[in-house]
């Protein structure tokens, strides 16, 4: 069988030419529809994160860039940027970046393995959402964290890991973008201000005996923490403590008192920024 | 299915929209149908788009065929009509930008994915197949696209109403669209053999 280069050039010929046309009319119709974009739009796009983790709410870093130059997001939207990315869009559009307070996630559930009884041994799909539609999760706790990683799978700055069955946040990585709180199933994962360094790291709201049936580090309503506190700070609602960070001083007295160990204190310095 | 007179021209129409729809009974270009039917807004003007690029590429490819056939290269008719439903989609989308930005923000991704939509590469096989005249083929273009735009509004107003009643909550999002999806097609289907 022998080939008719003439075809082969006819059809060379005939989709390049309408690919020409094509080419010369779109050509055209792009000089007489341009639409100027505002160069800010650029350059604030490149100040962001770039991670396109979506935490600001808008599609993309695309998305929020033009939000920004519109007026429609604040300048310090970008979260996972933090303060200097705030600082420099700010810069772009000729404004004050405002006080940002830094964030940070943290995982409000100690039940590790063997702290956390065990309801049943999952041996399904690895997704932490799954599991906790199963019969009330693979703990005993259906507060707590399911220890399957979703959270992990979708920090995009590998701040994340999962460590004896349960979430553990790097604090030096993580962005406070979100991602992870609004991924948990279990919203066992909080973005909270960076510097409050006493957590309640519980938030079963079942009566004492029970929670204390589910997990050995489960908060059991026992107030202590509160009668221990000077400073009218931390407070047992829902069946479970909770601190108001703006009264808190850290002193930490209500983690010793503690009699279930589930308040803790963050000691690094490098936390507090 | 010809067009000789004012009795078969909406006889053609209703083949069109009804009988023959593109996405109830040919399966062609869900993807549009399913991404861009949560608002009747958006819905329509995606409809109105497609409709556009369709009659547009009706149009245009009916003579890039008669040029396909005096050269001989009838086979190179898929690749030829993509070719020129890419660039009248490049176009829509630079006259969109400029003269109607919302509508283009509110299209997003899926004004470009037009280029790839099946239904617009289908229609204009379909009119080489059929053997359609200019006008018939422009016809079903438009109304083959009308259709589109009718099931896609219809989908829309339903999503629109599912969005805000109580369902449980397994079936919430897609899996209702699905099923709303499934049903209107068995709905559609009343409608087979009405043209002969």
């Amino acid at each position: 069988m022998s080939i008719n280069w003439l075809q082969v050039v006819f059809a060379l010929l005939a989709l390049g030419a309408l690919g020409a046309v094509f080419g010369f009319v779109l050509d055209v119709a792009e000089k007489k529809f341009a639409v100027e974009q505002d160069e800010r739009v650029a350059q604030v796009r490149a100040a962001c994160a770039g991670a396109n983790c979506g935490a600001c709410g808008y599609p993309g870093c695309d998305g929020f860039a033009e939000a920004v130059v519109k007026g429609e997001a604040p300048v310090n939207g970008c979260s996972a940027g933090g303060a200097k990315t705030a600082q420099a869009i700010a810069e772009i559009m000729g404004g004050d970046a405002g006080v940002t307070e830094p964030k940070v996630a943290r995982v409000i559930c100690q039940g590790e393995c063997g702290v956390a009884k065990e309801r049943y041994n999952y041996d399904g799909y690895h997704s932490c959402q799954m599991a906790a539609q199963m019969v009330g999760g693979p703990k005993m706790c259906s507060y707590s964290c399911v220890g399957l990683g979703d959270c992990a799978d979708v920090c995009k700055f590998d701040a994340i890991r999962i460590e004896n069955g349960i979430a553990v946040i790097d604090p030096d990585r993580c962005t406070a973008c979100g991602m992870c709180e609004k991924t948990c199933p279990r919203h066992a994962i909080r973005l909270m201000p960076r510097d409050a360094s006493v957590i309640v790291r519980c938030q079963n709201s079942d009566t004492g005996r029970i929670a204390r049936e589910a997990c050995m580090k489960a908060c059991i309503a026992c107030k202590r923490c509160e009668k221990t506190c000077q400073y009218d700070a931390i407070h047992v609602e829902n069946g479970f403590a909770k601190i108001d960070t703006d009264k808190c001083t850290r002193c930490g007295e209500c983690a010793k008192n503690c009699p279930c160990s589930c308040i803790t204190v963050e000691g690094a310095a490098s936390e507090v920024a | 299915m010809r067009i000789t007179d004012i009795g078969s021209f909406f006889l053609f129409m209703v083949n069109c929209v009804l009988v023959n729809n593109f996405i109830f009974s040919r399966f062609l270009g869900c993807c549009p149908f399913l991404g861009v039917s949560s608002k009747v807004q958006t819905a329509t003007g995606m409809g109105l788009a497609v409709t556009f690029v369709m009659g547009l590429a009706s149009f245009f490819t009916y003579f890039v065929n008669l040029l396909l056939v005096a050269l001989g290269l009838e086979y190179l008719q898929t690749i030829a009509f993509i070719l020129v439903i890419a660039a009248l989609v490049q176009f829509v989308e630079m006259f969109m930008k400029k003269s109607m930005p919302s509508l283009y923000s509110a299209l997003g991704i899926y004004l470009p994915l037009i280029t790839t939509n099946c239904a617009v590469l289908a229609v204009t096989l379909l009119n080489v197949e059929n053997s359609y005249n200019l006008f018939e083929s422009v016809c079903n273009g438009v109304f083959g696209a009308l259709g589109f735009m009718l099931a896609i509004v219809l989908m829309a107003g339903i999503r629109e109403r599912l969005e805000t009643s109580d369902i449980p909550k397994a079936f919430k999002g897609f899996p209702s669209s699905l099923i709303t999806a499934g049903l209107m097609s068995i709905a559609f289907m009343g409608f087979q053999g009405m043209v002969k």
